[in-house]
This record gives structure tokens, C-alpha cells and sequence, in this order.
């Protein structure tokens, strides 16, 4: 299944150079209009990428999340769960790659078939960075209001989370 | 409310380090999170110029306009302020395939591209429309049928089938989908504006 993903790339750009050629688009000339347009995108959106992961990172590096879950531990033992999770139910929609790290991490202590690795991978699997993807996305073109995008995108993080619990729970 | 997370994860940040004498840390991710960013964006500029110039490509050839046909029918339900065969559609389309097959840093491209479609019809260019939020729900919380990073890694940590969480990951971004888009209509239909 996953060799089927790796297809999907190749077919696809396959695809769009077929079908340039079919309907004689200048093709070579087109593809330099547009990656000029790909460079000055990357280019407007690197304050807003630099802007969130400085606030991201002081805020991961005081260990505030991972402390907060400290005093939880005694309770977590009775229904098999350690406290290293935790801080990834907070940080999923902040940020992928500490997310990811802690998945790491908990493949390596207790290994990625065990509970806690299942939930690690169910967890990572179940969204993705809610505000990384807001401040790149309005970014890119200039929105600075953005009303409710971020609640509907929180909360729909929270539903992920929250079945990841269930799931693994019912299902294993 | 960006300004008041932003804010506050530095001053919680801040504050915390100071607190627990741990603002050496702090002091040094201060120096250093630039740093990080720029490497983050040194990985993401070869892809955004490769798609963003394949794209054109697309677009000019009319292959989006043609995605965007074939999906109306289907996305119409959720973006009904969008007009009929738009070519937004066609890259709101194009993201959520990719996405789909758990090529995350490939879909962004096709993300920024929609959203520049989107903006195209906004009135507000300042103030974000409903498509765009109810994109951005679809997006984040869009379904992975193949998550390839978690198998990947949870193949070299050992497991013996990695592929096993693929039903529950599918489920459970189904579940997050699901809410934030419920919450989404609730919304929108409340304050029916643009």
C-alpha cells in the first residue's frame, strides 16, 4: 500500500507533462512562469514560518508542557498510559515536529506495538499541524483576519485526539 | 486570537524558563529558532518551485479546469460560495488527493495555490472567507488513508506490522474531519457573509 503512494508522484507529474504536450502548451516556458511565482510565495510566507517557530520553540523549550503532565503520573499508572503522551495531545496542533520526536521517543522506551506505541502513532496520524498550516496558508496570501479558522481548526484537532484515545482503547 | 497565542506561548515560554532556572534554554532557542525556521523553508522552497511550475503547466492546459468539473458535483456541498467549475476546485481537489496518500509536504503546493484561487474571489483581500476556513478544516483535518511517515518509522523501530494503526489513523482523522466541519457549518450558518 504504501509502494502505491510513492506511484502516485511519478504518475501525477507524468500526467500533467502528457497532457501539456497534448493540448501544446509551451511547456518548458510555463513551468518557469510558475516557479517563479513558487519562489516569490516561499519568499512572502518566510516571516510568518520564522515569526511561529520562534514562539513555538521558547515555548517547547521551557518544558512548561511536559511538566504540566508531571503530577498526572501516579493516575496514568492504573490505566496503563505514561505521562510522555500527554504533552503530544497538546502539541499536535503546534507543532508536527516535536510531535513526532515524542513518537520517536516512545517507539524507543515501550516500542511502536505496544499501547503507548500505537497511541503515539495514532495520535501523530489523526491531524495535522493546525497553526503551522494557518500561518502559512493566510500568509501566502496576505489574510490577517482570520475569524474563526483557528477554533473550527482546534476543535477538529480535539475530535482527532480524542478518538485516537478511543480507538486504540476499543480496538487493541 | 493569533496575536494572543503567539504572544502568550512567549511569555508562558519566558516566564517558565525563568521560573525553573531553565532560561539557558530559553536564551539559546531565542538565538537559534531562526535557524530552524530557515532550514524548514530551505526544504520546502525546492518543492513549492518544482509544483508551483508543474502547476502552470496544469492550469495552462486546462487539466485543472478539468478537476475542477469532475469535483464540483462533490465539493459544491461544502463550498457553496465558490461558482461552479472554478479552478479552485480543481487544487482544493488536487490537495486532498495528495494528502490522501499521506505525501504531506507534496500537498502543500497544491494548498498555497488553492488558497491564492480563493483569494481571487474574496471581496476582503484582509479578512479570510468561509471557503477559506472550510478548506483549512478539510485540509488539516483531511483523511490520511496512507500515513507513509508513521509506517516508515514505525517499521524501523521494530514492529512487527507497522501498517496495523492504518484503520485507526483513518478513523480517527475521519473523526476530526467530521467535527470540524459540523462546527464549520454551524458557523456558518449563523453569520451567513461571505
Amino acid at each position: 500500500m504504501t509502494t502505491l503512494s510513492f506511484l502516485l508522484l511519478p504518475l501525477l507529474v507524468l500526467y500533467i507533462i502528457f497532457y501539456g504536450f497534448k493540448k501544446k502548451v509551451n511547456i518548458y516556458d510555463e513551468f518557469l512562469v510558475g516557479a517563479k511565482e513558487g519562489l516569490i510565495t516561499t519568499f512572502k510566507i518566510i516571516p510568518n514560518i520564522v515569526a511561529m517557530i520562534f514562539a513555538i520553540n521558547i515555548l517547547i523549550k521551557s518544558n512548561i508542557i511536559s511538566d504540566m503532565f508531571i503530577f498526572l503520573e501516579p493516575y496514568l499508572h492504573k490505566i496503563n498510559l505514561a505521562s510522555d503522551i500527554l504533552p503530544m495531545t497538546f502539541l499536535r496542533s503546534i507543532s508536527g515536529t516535536s510531535t513526532l520526536a515524542i513518537m520517536v521517543n516512545i517507539f524507543d522506551n515501550y516500542g511502536p506495538d505496544s499501547t503507548m506505541g500505537l497511541l503515539a502513532s495514532v495520535i501523530q496520524g489523526s491531524s495535522d499541524t493546525t497553526l503551522y498550516v494557518v500561518a502559512l496558508y493566510y500568509g501566502s496570501i496576505g489574510v490577517t483576519k482570520n475569524r474563526y479558522a483557528l477554533s473550527v481548526g482546534l476543535f477538529s484537532d480535539l475530535c482527532g485526539i480524542i478518538a485516537s484515545f478511543l480507538l486504540v482503547y476499543l480496538l487493541f | 486570537m493569533v496575536n494572543i497565542i503567539w504572544g502568550s506561548f512567549i511569555v508562558i515560554g519566558i516566564v517558565y524558563g525563568l521560573i525553573t532556572g531553565n532560561i539557558a534554554a530559553i536564551n539559546n532557542e531565542i538565538i537559534e529558532s531562526g535557524n530552524a525556521a530557515f532550514n524548514l523553508i530551505k526544504d520546502m522552497t525546492p518543492l513549492l518551485v518544482i509544483w508551483m511550475g508543474l502547476m502552470k503547466i496544469a492550469e495552462e492546459s486546462g487539466l485543472i479546469k478539468k478537476i475542477a468539473k469532475i469535483m464540483t458535483p462533490l465539493l459544491s456541498q461544502l463550498f457553496p460560495k465558490i461558482p461552479k467549475n472554478h479552478e479552485s476546485i480543481g487544487y482544493i481537489a488536487s490537495n486532498i488527493a495528495v494528502n490522501m496518500a499521506g505525501l504531506g509536504s507534496a500537498a502543500t503546493p497544491f494548498g498555497l495555490k488553492a488558497m491564492a484561487k480563493l483569494q481571487e474571489l474574496n471581496p476582503d483581500k484582509k479578512r479570510a472567507t468561509s471557503s477559506m476556513i472550510t478548506f483549512l478544516v478539510l485540509n488539516t483535518g483531511g483523511v490520511t488513508i496512507i500515513p507513509t511517515t508513521i509506517i516508515s518509522l514505525r517499521l524501523t523501530y521494530g514492529s512487527l506490522s507497522p501498517t496495523i494503526v492504518i484503520p485507526a489513523c483513518i478513523i480517527a482523522t475521519l473523526s476530526a474531519g467530521v467535527g470540524g466541519l459540523t462546527l464549520d457549518y454551524f458557523i456558518r450558518r449563523k453569520n451567513d457573509n461571505t
